[in-house]
């Protein structure tokens, strides 16, 4: 058994792989390490509630106070893990050097940003609370134009949330369909038509070339040519996994923590969440998952790893799941689509914009796909965890209608 | 046991009703709807696992 667990990371698989360990009947030390000043709190609602005003900081813990005092934590916030030495099983944290017995890295990942940007005031990434804090008081202040780079999920829901305060909205996509390349075009051209016709300028197959403004954004210039007044910009074009810290560490870094099917890293060091890359079983596929669902799950696997022996020990194979609120719009998708997939209609229309698609391939069902079909989806979620052939999801189709 | 929803944190994502379709029912209408508040003992861990992995923290089960 061992006597103390150790951290790295104080977002949602950090804490839940804390709180999975409690349930687990746990008694040693928990060392929970965050290097943003705020106790665990959600990310979902950054793009949404808390940045249109709707909710206020206190709405977004992860954990209330109470049940965060029950969980007995050696909490450490607002300090950085500098260093891993796994063959030491040592950490660095803000200068000190502490032994650990095992270990959970979940430090998460970092926002992508357009080179040359920096320095310039209005140009925001969006991935903590600070930053949301930042975007919703630009917002507030009046900009005569806001720009979305990236029509990705982030983009897409900071798009709604601006058009909500009535501001004009221009959104680039260097694809010529938004999430193309996950949803394949069929779908993508259904999730574009959502944003145009709630009013934003959706510009689609160009890329930013520059953005221009001396000490404040002033406008933003595309491939095309075509230069977009703005006094606003959000970037959401994806995020790196932040490994920066364990360069050097004796951990194989590969875009992320490279984890074995169980997600250990290393002898008593596991990861989680959108840092953690492994081998997924289920889809013969080594995968890094940045889904608030996969840092719960895996939070809570890898925690359960530091306990157990190499023989009791099971793989990490989840089917991936995810969902998106924008507008009145709740999209969901399950599984693994490629964008070449076979899609078929298996609930609602198109032309409603309340739907339920599903993929397939190699005469295997790969993915779900709903838009305000929060009860199909789910229910083809259980088909995929089944492993269900595409003739059986059809089938189940048919007989739902 | 009792099964809690707050209506105004769910956000009808309807994972609670793929791990118990006996409890929870997101209908075409999009919102959940409990049909037994009070399952049986045997029904725990799978009202727990809704509890945890619900994605707005909306279920409670109490005692």
């Amino acid at each position: 058994m061992r006597d103390s667990v150790t951290i790295v990371g104080a977002s949602l698989a950090g804490l839940r792989a804390a709180e999975t360990l409690r349930r687990d009947g746990f008694g040693g030390r928990i060392s929970l390490i965050g290097d943003e000043p705020h106790v665990p709190y959600d990310r979902p609602p950054l793009s949404k509630q808390l940045l249109a005003g709707d909710w206020e900081i206190d709405r977004i813990s992860l954990s209330p106070t109470e049940r965060m005092a029950d969980l007995d934590l050696d909490l450490r916030l607002g300090q950085r893990a500098t260093a891993l030495d796994v063959a030491s099983h040592t950490v660095d944290i803000e200068g000190t050097t502490e032994e650990y017995d095992g270990l959970l890295i979940a430090t998460g990942a970092s926002c992508r940003t357009l080179p040359g940007t920096e320095g310039i005031a209005g140009v925001h990434t969006l991935r903590t609370l600070d930053d949301s804090i930042a975007i919703r008081d630009a917002l507030r202040s009046g900009p005569r134009r806001v720009v979305v780079v990236g029509a990705g999920f982030i983009g897409a829901e900071v798009a709604a949330t601006a058009l909500g305060y009535g501001l004009p909205v221009t959104m680039v996509e260097a694809l010529p369909v938004p999430m193309g390349r996950v949803l394949g075009d069929t779908v993508g051209d259904i999730v574009a038509g959502v944003h145009v016709d709630n009013g934003v300028d959706l510009r689609c197959g160009v890329g930013v070339d520059e953005v221009c403004g001396t000490d404040r954004v002033e406008s933003v210039r595309l491939s095309d040519g075509t230069v977009v007044e703005a006094d606003l910009v959000v970037v959401g074009i994806g995020v790196v996994p932040n490994t920066g810290w364990l360069q050097g560490s004796g951990l194989a870094l590969d875009d992320g923590v490279v984890c074995d099917e169980t997600c250990l890293a290393a002898p008593d060091v596991t990861a989680a969440g959108d840092v953690a890359r492994w081998p997924n079983p289920r889809y013969g596929e080594v995968m890094r998952v940045e889904h608030w669902d996969n840092a719960v799950e895996q939070g809570a696997h890898a925690a359960r790893r530091l306990m157990l022996s190499d023989e009791e020990v099971k793989p990490f194979s989840p089917v991936p799941w995810f969902w998106s609120d924008q507008y009145d719009r709740k999209i969901q998708l399950a599984g693994r689509p490629w964008p070449d997939d076979e899609v078929s209609l298996v609930d609602g229309s198109f032309e409603e914009r309340r739907f339920a698609v599903i993929y397939g391939r190699d005469g295997c069902l790969t993915a779900v796909f709903g838009m305000n079909r929060p009860r199909q989806v789910m229910q083809y979620k259980g088909l995929l965890e089944r492993r269900a052939s595409w003739s059986e999801a059809l089938d189940f189709a048919e007989v739902q209608t | 046991m009792r099964i809690v929803v707050d209506y105004d944190l769910c956000e009808s994502n309807a994972i609670c009703m793929q791990i118990a379709p006996d409890v929870f029912e997101v209908r075409d209408d999009d919102f959940l709807y409990v049909l037994d508040e009070t399952p049986g003992e045997g029904r725990r861990d799978a009202m727990d696992e809704a509890a945890q992995r619900c994605p707005k923290q909306a279920i409670r089960v109490e005692d």
